[in-house]
């Protein structure tokens, strides 16, 4: 009984977080082009959004910036976890406060001030300021997330490392990295979520003719969202949920 | 190992300053100057008039009721989450940030299509012959889409504090005597505050700077300070109030810090 | 479910993706041999395919960029962060990159269409932004008026005045900009929509204030979802919107109210110091050749200035159409928006921010 209300409780929160998505996913199959009216059932979009060069070049860019920011956050990160356990309270602290700051700041003022950062010290525009935009609101996510894994390393292990004989190096890759790889991997998973979904910040960054899906999304805004990004949308995620689902729940009892 | 790796954080250090600081640095500038380039507090001040306080306080009353309401559904769920079998954390928390892989534009205007009056829910309640839902354009539509944008950031913290919840301290609680209320009061709740912390700011902080949502879900009726900031920069092209008006949204980023400092010692609350 | 084998599945998830989309995405990205072109556009704002047949004929890159609102382009191009050659703002706009100096003056004898094809009265029209015709060439234009859902009225909608009735409480769609809303309020009290008078301005926003509880919501593109969808009787739309949402619902009648309203252009401009001129000038010319200005017509509905390329039309009902073809000279009491300066915007703004707030 009390499991059994558990469970519709679980279930009600994921009805309410997918509800818009399953919405997204009819309207992919709705022949009219506006999403206020059902105009029958058709595969048109997805034809042509095989056919429009433009979103998939999108679609690459977005996964690209995504995942090279994400790595590079992810990299920069961690080093930084490391780096500030051996600091003074006082000095973690602001620093985990500037941290924060790209996080918590208004887009647009993030979005702004890279702008004028990148005009004064006259970089070219295009996908590489995109990138360091990017890498910079992604390194909180890895941060606040590789954190507390360091919290929990014990610092003896490292040291017997050493004491056997093991570089720094060797040390820290065979010891310390492999109790941070669960903080570090959902540390790049968040950094790579949020970096698919910005708009702003990449809207004031980017490049001429340098266009990820949002941009893109938001350019259409004024004669109508293409149907093909419902289209899009409903691929990406339905690939991605049945790759989980078929590893997440198929093999279970062995390994858990 | 602490000592030999301070030189570590000079890459991240170097980062902050170029990409973090000295933007900052731009915005106080503009913040802190007229037109004409000369000293004014004027941009700061503005937030007291009339318009600006209003907007501010309706932003803070609406990012309140919705952190509310993200902390109230989301601590039951990070419970039982915490309480299932340890092997499926990932998945969980892919359950939770899928949904943001969709596009943020799309998914708020997939809610106006589910909420207006002649939207999905609505005929899916007049074809059960219950009464209309009048939502969208209201206040409470602004919520639903604060909500339904940031619960992912108030559960997975949540989630991450409780489950780290040694289950040995609960049973002793149990066998002393203490009942299920009383344990939650005096030891679930009092160890999740790290969690409850990192999930409130998480969830009212970008709540109080968001425009998009209470534009296409609030029918654009209530004015909210990042409606105003977001304006001054795109619409008005006065950058010296809308860095201004942010300068003054900074303090509750300052506010974040202290409390930070204060509850969450051991950075225990983080999102994941 | 191990998991580090969890991880790797998402990462690999990531991977899939990323290849894939690597596989599609990468085209060819070499320059044209005759060098290139930066254009910055309005999203949706063209056929694409015409940007194909002018590389074809003329060996020039296109490379395209769009924005999403006149003033998100604005910053990006004075910010000098790319140097686009052409952009496509409205009258306004144009206005104030002209008073800011960030045009180029149009050489006419490189773009011979643009004389030859657009239509005198266009060009009369601009001259309210762009007094000489130095700078700017009309693409697309259109008035703005009343969207009705005739099943949802009692009478036919004519004027402005019936925004404010308050039988239709809930029902009514405002525009939500500054100077759309204010033109609105302006006409209804017979005042110019370009107005710097203060106690003009204080009776408009003081008429939208009282609008204000009758409003269902301040929308901008999202009227002609919601009108189509039968959520409001009566939106205040582009009339390069009527011809689409009535083909989707054959109940909505498009009006340019008594009152009068704002005729808008979006024109084609030359930035200065653009760093390819004399491409620019090919492009536009090109863009003002009636076939492919009809091309441009059928793809984004908007109201062609395209004298030539109306006449191409083939549906009589469309060429001959009252909405998307308006005779400008019937009506005396049509304006269109010039920029008013720093201190007019900031005005405006101040009065808008209170009835927002309000």
């Amino acid at each position: 009984m009390r499991n059994t209300a558990k469970r519709i409780y679980v279930a009600l929160i994921i009805l309410f977080l997918y509800a818009p998505i399953g919405t997204l996913m009819v309207l992919s199959f709705n022949a009219s082009k506006t999403r206020a009216k059902w105009g029958g059932f058709t595969f048109k979009w997805y034809i042509e959004l095989f056919q429009n060069e433009e979103i998939l070049r999108a679609l690459f860019n977005t996964m690209l910036i995504a995942l090279l920011s994400a790595l590079a956050a992810t990299v920069i990160g961690t080093v930084a976890c490391i780096a500030m356990t051996g600091m003074k309270r006082r000095t973690k602290s602001i620093m985990m406060g500037i941290t924060n700051i790209p996080m918590l700041n208004a887009e647009i003022v993030t979005g702004i001030s890279l702008m004028l950062l990148y005009i004064s010290l006259g970089i070219k525009f295009g996908i590489g300021t995109i990138l360091l935009s990017h890498i910079t609101f992604n390194i909180p996510y890895v941060i606040l997330s590789v954190m507390p894994r360091m919290k929990q390393l014990n610092p003896s292990t490292y040291e017997a490392a050493l004491d056997l004989g093991a570089s720094h190096l060797t040390a820290f890759f065979k010891v310390v990295l492999p109790d941070l790889l669960p903080g570090i991997l959902s540390g790049f998973l968040m950094a790579f979520t949020m970096s698919l979904d910005d708009f702003i910040i990449t809207h004031f960054t980017k490049g001429v003719g340098v266009d990820t899906l949002s941009t893109k999304i938001y350019t259409e805004v004024k004669k109508g969202i293409k149907p093909e990004m419902y289209a899009l949308s409903t691929l990406i995620f339905v690939a991605v949920l049945t790759l989980l689902l078929l590893i997440n729940l198929s093999p279970d009892k062995k390994t858990s | 190992m602490k000592s030999k790796n301070k030189w570590l954080s000079a890459p991240y250090m170097l980062w902050s300053v170029v990409f973090i600081i000295i933007p900052l640095g731009m915005i106080l500038y503009y913040g802190l100057t007229d037109k004409t380039g000369a000293f004014t507090l004027n941009n700061i001040i503005a937030i007291t008039t009339a318009g600006h306080a209003k907007a501010l306080r309706l932003s803070i009353l609406l990012s309140l009721i919705s952190t509310l309401v993200c902390f109230l559904l989301g601590y039951p769920l990070a419970m039982i989450l915490a309480n299932m079998k340890a092997g499926r954390h990932n998945f969980i928390i892919l359950i939770f940030i899928l949904p943001m892989w969709m596009n943020f534009l799309l998914r708020t205007l997939a809610w106006q299509t589910l909420l207006e009056k002649n939207g999905v829910i609505n005929n899916v309640l007049t074809f059960l012959n219950l009464p209309a839902l009048k939502i969208i354009n209201t206040p409470a539509a602004i919520v639903l889409g604060m909500v339904y944008n940031f619960l992912p950031f108030m559960i997975l913290p949540l989630y991450n504090a409780l489950s780290k919840i040694d289950r040995n301290v609960i049973n002793a609680a149990h066998d002393l005597g203490a009942d299920s209320v009383y344990t939650f009061i005096r030891i679930i709740l009092p160890l999740s505050v790290p969690g409850i912390i990192s999930g409130v700011t998480m969830v009212f902080v970008p709540a109080l700077t968001t425009f998009v949502i209470s534009a296409l879900l609030g029918g654009s009726k209530l004015l909210l300070i990042g409606d105003v900031i977001e304006q001054e920069f795109t619409r008005t092209s006065n950058w010296h109030l809308g860095s201004g008006l942010s300068i003054v949204l900074m303090v509750f980023i300052i506010i974040n810090m202290v409390l930070s400092a204060v509850f969450d010692k051991d950075g225990e609350g983080s999102m994941l | 479910m191990n998991k580090r084998l969890s991880h790797i599945v998402s990462i690999s998830v990531i991977l899939a993706l990323t290849s894939t989309s690597f596989l599609t995405g990468c085209g060819s990205s070499d320059n044209g041999k005759n060098g290139q072109v930066i254009v910055y556009n309005w999203g949706e704002y063209i056929d694409p395919e015409t940007l194909e047949m002018f590389e074809e004929e003329t060996g020039i890159k296109v490379i395209y960029d769009e924005y999403e609102t006149n003033e998100s382009m604005y910053p990006k191009v004075e910010s000098g962060a790319v140097a686009y050659d052409i952009a496509c703002p409205s009258d306004y706009m144009i206005s104030r990159m002209i008073q800011n100096g960030m045009l180029a003056e149009i050489n006419y004898d490189n773009i011979p269409n643009a004389k030859l094809n657009i239509g005198a009265q266009y060009y009369d029209q601009s001259k309210e932004f762009d007094p000489e015709n130095k700078y700017s060439i009309p693409y697309c234009w259109g008035t703005v008026g009343i969207l009705y859902n005739k099943t949802m009225v009692d009478e036919p909608i004519t004027k402005w005045a019936q925004l404010w009735d308050e039988k239709y409480t809930d029902n009514i769609l405002m525009q939500d900009s500054v100077r759309d809303a204010f033109m609105v309020a302006e006409k209804l009290n017979g005042f110019s929509m370009n107005t710097l008078d203060t106690d003009e301005l204080a009776v408009a926003m003081n008429s939208l204030i009282k609008q204000k509880p009758i409003v269902q919501a301040y929308v901008v593109d999202q009227v002609r979802d919601k009108m189509i969808g039968g959520e409001a009787a009566i939106g205040v739309i582009y009339s390069g919107e009527a011809i689409y949402t009535q083909q989707e619902n054959p109940d909505l009648v498009y009006v340019i109210p008594e009152e009068g309203t704002n005729v808008w252009i979006d024109s084609w401009v030359i930035l200065k110091n653009a760093p390819n001129m004399e491409n620019a000038e090919k492009f536009i010319d090109f863009m003002c050749r009636e076939d492919i200005a009809l091309k441009n017509f059928e793809y984004i509905t908007y109201s062609t200035p395209n004298t030539a390329a109306r006449e191409l039309i083939e549906d009589d009902a469309i060429r001959n159409s009252k909405i998307a073809f308006p005779d400008l000279s019937q009506y005396d009491n049509l304006e269109t928006f010039v920029y008013l300066g720093e201190d007019g915007d900031e005005i405006y703004n101040e009065l808008w921010k209170e009835v927002k707030a309000y």
